[in-house]
């Protein structure tokens, strides 16, 4: 079979399976350290799961071993030999494929054509002549041999995720590897198919291939891996058995030895501010992400809503910031109806808003810091009349909040975009601080954040919440939201599951994070 | 969806939504219906009741189609009416693209009856004059399609032509050799493609940006070039042989076709030949699976280790070739002299040609003809006194475009990732 196609493919025998050892890798962007000395080791045969929450560094240390990015430390071994991977090509020679979180799949091309690009059969001779039956017979072949069923003529863009997902698997496997690995497979799945990815990841595993399994999703690895390695804030935190038990899993996720101490009064909660009562909303793809969702924050508190992300909390805080479409439900700020109005009306109405995503949502990263700092008003006076800007209060007021917010910058005319993220961040906190609040709603408020500007940032929220402003804050760092909140909202599937103190046992928060709800009861399933 | 089992007021109304009754088959059978009113009420009436000729020569000699103008505009308009109102009932829909022509043609012939109402059309000139009209619009729309396909949006067009035009009266009159004129309008057309290439590719400059850049660029270079060097002594540097016509004996006798395809020069078959090369070499080699792989999803293609930079780079260049040879046409077919921005915007009927055609190898040929043809009957009609401005004609590629793009005639989907420059994260 090996010898009629390109040399892209691998030539290894199928029959010797493979080791994979990745050691001390290390991989850095800026100041971010997204992989800091990583060492893994997947048997030949076993169903290794890679947990970790989102943004732990898993997708970056499997693109290195793609060959889509390079480490800029340490090695990776492939039955006991040093590799370097500079581009995919050398990964799949290797016998390394990869299904991709988002896939990889031409829309507009059949499943055969997308299976055959980049390892094409042609006949010979220097035009190369696609050879489409043999191609569809090499498809069929893969598809029969290990039971995944693909039309080869069917455009991908008309198949459903699943079925899509089931082409990524035979690309993979039509190339010879031997090691597979999955990110996120299960993401855009219904529980159905993820059975089904399940029981094929199994017989894969059993023909002998080894198979790298990237989650968040304790329940899946549960049910499949025979190794699991768990991997937080880039570094590899813990080796465990697939009996270990889900509290303890969840724990090593989400942490605890790294306690960041918040310090603060016991809260004195007044009026209710924000009341959010059966909230239904949609995500982009159309799929219910908050499922009557029922909320109150009062004055002088910190409600914090932890949960593994993807859950619904980014939906949830898009709804009530007026970035995203109610599809049922209320959203009131003190007997004021929020649902159905824009972003600029939620702001104006006394919210304060720190984005998840702060490059894409909370700095333009060109502007200078003065400008940044106010995004928000720069049409009110002092800063400006609607019709030009005053540069001078601009200037005044930027001097000011660089100071108080301790933002670290040569200048509060440099471009944001060079500013560390921890003062990034502090810009932003800075800028929705600087108006007199209602609601503060911080999403991830410290993600990708020195742990400097954490307690800075942490001991501003706190203050916050003193001068009697109510307080939203979302992270799927559990500690962060123990260390800030005084009343915790655990977020799964969508649905609030409980509400509980912060005093609550880390494991017991752990377990309704994964969706199990109270002693004995097996986890609920939505919908 | 089918796991939610609640369901809302409005997703209800969603679910019980008529089909819309205005479909893209009943919205054209109401154009057609229109254009088939104007014609024959309009050119029907303003039509003279004498015979308008269509002789099958290059003259007003030999054997002729004769119809009644008036009688022909309304007859043809009729036609015309009769094809939207069977779209607007309703036909299955492999009929639909034939209605659709024959009501296009139909509402051609009317107009065509008005306007040759007492006089004669000779079909072998038009038909040949459109094709040349044609040759640099579908050499032009087919670089296009070679850049594009491959996810680099090509504007330069325009500048290609004019330094392959100008590459080919420089170098073809020095030389006195026409074929070393073609070959340096293709060495103009690479060198504008090769510096799209680095700017697009490498720098990642905007593509429309750097297309209307290098559009001023030859421009410039070669008006400037034309007025020092070529008009001050215009027999040493401005006097290109011509390319020569050659004829096939035999095939130039069968009766319209012969003399259109097989009396003329090589440019016209090397333009019919490259659809078809560029048509199964998109569709059946591996250099055209990796290249639309390349402007659909260049993120997929690299996954599977297609080298998408070098890729881009080759297809610009091979456009390079492709448009430089077009520009040739100007110069070595047309006049016969450079002259300063000659090409007047051809380059960019081309790029409507391309898009008009779908970014499809036999589109492009199609949108190409249909342009050559239009702009032919504005020549026509300017020469016999027509009422009707032959602006308006030339204005035809443009609307053409613009209802393309409105997708009013079907859905016009460019390459996914067509002008988004490839940068590895």
């Amino acid at each position: 079979m090996a010898g009629r196609r390109s040399p892209l493919v691998s030539r290894r025998s199928q029959e010797i399976p493979l080791r994979l050892e990745l050691r001390g890798i290390t991989k850095r962007f800026g100041d971010l350290v997204a992989n800091d000395h990583i060492d893994i080791t997947v048997e030949p045969g076993e169903v290794h799961a890679l947990l970790g929450e989102n943004g732990a560094g898993k997708s970056t240390l499997m693109n290195q071993l793609y060959g889509l990015l390079q480490p800029d430390e340490g090695e990776i071994l492939v039955d006991g030999e040093k590799k370097v991977f500079r581009s995919p090509r050398d990964a799949i020679a290797a016998g390394i494929g990869m299904v991709h979180q988002h896939f990889m799949l031409v829309p507009v091309f059949t499943v055969a054509e997308n299976i055959a690009l980049g390892a094409e059969e042609v006949r010979g001779g220097p035009l190369g002549w696609l050879d489409r039956r043999r191609s569809r017979r090499d498809v069929l072949e893969t598809s029969r041999k290990y039971g995944l069923p693909v039309d080869p003529d069917a455009l991908v863009e008309n198949l459903p995720v699943g079925a899509q997902q089931r082409v990524e698997i035979v690309k993979a496997l039509t190339r010879d590897v031997d090691l597979l690995i999955l990110d996120e497979p299960t993401a855009v799945l219904t529980p159905q198919e993820t059975d089904e990815l399940l029981a094929v990841m199994r017989s894969l595993a059993e023909t002998g291939k080894s198979i790298v399994f990237i989650t968040h999703k304790l329940r899946e690895v549960k049910a499949i891996a025979d190794r699991i390695t768990v991997i937080r804030r880039g570094r590899t935190v813990g080796t465990a058995s697939p009996d270990t038990s889900t509290d303890e899993l969840a724990a090593l996720m989400v942490g605890r030895d790294v306690n960041l101490e918040v310090t603060k009064t016991p809260a004195d909660p007044g009026r209710e501010v924000l009341k959010v009562s059966g909230l239904i909303v949609d995500d982009d793809r159309g799929i219910r992400a908050v499922d009557r969702v029922d909320l109150v924050v009062r004055s002088g508190e910190v409600l914090g809503i932890a949960g593994v992300q993807g859950n619904g909390q980014t939906e949830l805080v898009e709804a009530i910031m007026g970035l995203r479409e109610v599809r049922a439900g209320a959203v009131e700020l003190e007997d004021q109806n929020l649902a159905g109005r824009t972003t600029r009306q939620v702001l104006r109405a006394g919210v304060g808003y720190v984005p998840e995503d702060r490059s894409l949502d909370g700095v333009v990263k060109d502007f200078t810091v003065a400008e940044n700092l106010v995004l928000d008003l720069y049409d009110r006076a002092p800063f400006g009349n609607g019709w030009k800007l005053n540069p001078k209060a601009i200037d005044e007021s930027a001097r000011e909040r660089v100071t108080q917010f301790d933002i670290r910058t040569s200048s509060p005319q440099s471009a944001v975009g060079t500013l560390s993220g921890g003062n990034q961040q502090k810009v932003v906190v800075a800028r929705e601080m600087s108006r007199p609040l209602k609601l503060l709603v911080a999403s991830q408020p410290t993600r990708g954040v020195d742990v400097g500007s954490i307690e800075f940032i942490h001991n501003q929220i706190i203050h916050e919440r003193d001068v009697g402003t109510a307080v939203l804050v979302v992270s799927s760092e559990l500690d962060e939201v123990v260390g800030l909140a005084d009343r915790i909202a655990v977020m799964y599937r969508g649905r609030i599951l409980a509400v509980v103190s912060p005093d609550t046992p880390r494991e017991e928060i752990g377990l309704l994070m994964a969706g199990v709800t109270g002693a004995g009861n097996e986890e609920e399933d939505s919908e | 969806m089918s796991g939610v089992s609640t369901t809302t007021a409005d997703e209800l109304a969603e679910a019980t939504a008529p089909v819309r009754f205005w479909n893209r088959q009943r919205r054209l059978g109401a154009a057609l219906v229109i254009i088939g009113l104007i014609a024959a009420v309009i050119f029907g009436s303003l039509a003279d009741s004498a015979t308008a000729r269509f002789t099958l020569s290059e003259d007003a000699e030999g054997a002729a189609l004769s119809i009644n103008g008036q009688f022909g505009a309304i007859l043809f308009g009729v036609v015309t009416i009769a094809t939207g109102a069977a779209m607007l009932a309703g036909v299955a829909k492999r009929w639909q693209t034939t209605l659709l022509s024959v009501g296009i043609v139909t509402f051609v012939f009317s107009f065509l009856c008005w306007q040759v109402a007492g006089k004669f059309l000779p079909l072998v000139d038009t038909a040949s004059g459109s094709l040349e009209l044609a040759l640099p619009l579908i050499l032009g729309a087919l670089a296009g399609v070679l850049c594009e396909r491959s996810g680099v949006v090509n504007v330069a067009i325009e500048g290609q032509f004019l330094m392959g035009a100008f590459g080919a009266a420089l170098v073809g009159t020095l030389a006195t050799s026409v074929w070393a004129g073609l070959i340096s309008a293709v060495v103009g057309g690479v060198v504008i493609a090769a510096l799209l290439a680095v700017l697009a590719i490498r720098f990642l400059v905007d593509q429309v940006v750097v297309g209307i850049v290098l559009n001023l660029l030859a421009l410039g270079v070669t008006g400037f070039l034309y007025e020092r060097l070529m008009q001050p002594d215009a027999l040493k540097y401005n006097a290109p042989p011509r390319l020569p016509e050659w004829r096939i004996p035999g095939l130039a006798d069968i009766p319209v076709i012969g003399p259109v395809l097989f009396e003329t020069n090589l440019l016209v078959w090397l333009a019919l030949a490259l659809v078809l090369v560029i048509h199964f070499g998109l569709t059946r080699t591996r250099w055209g699976l990796r290249t639309r792989a390349v402007g659909e999803h260049p993120t997929a293609a690299d996954t599977v280790g297609v080298r998408v930079r070098g890729l881009r780079y080759l297809n610009v260049l091979l456009g390079g070739v492709v448009a430089g040879a077009g520009g040739a046409y100007f110069t070595l077919v047309s006049t016969g002299a450079f002259n300063k921005n000659m090409t007047a915007g051809a380059g960019f009927i081309a790029l409507a040609a391309l898009i008009f055609g779908r970014w499809t190898p036999f589109g492009a040929l199609g949108a190409a003809l249909f342009f050559g043809f239009a702009q032919k009957l504005a020549n026509y009609l300017s020469a016999v006194g027509s009422p009707v401005p032959n602006q308006f004609l030339n204005m035809l590629p443009y609307i053409a475009t613009i209802i393309a793009v409105a997708g009013l005639v079907g859905r016009v989907r460019a390459p996914a990732a067509d002008g988004v420059p490839y940068v590895k994260s």
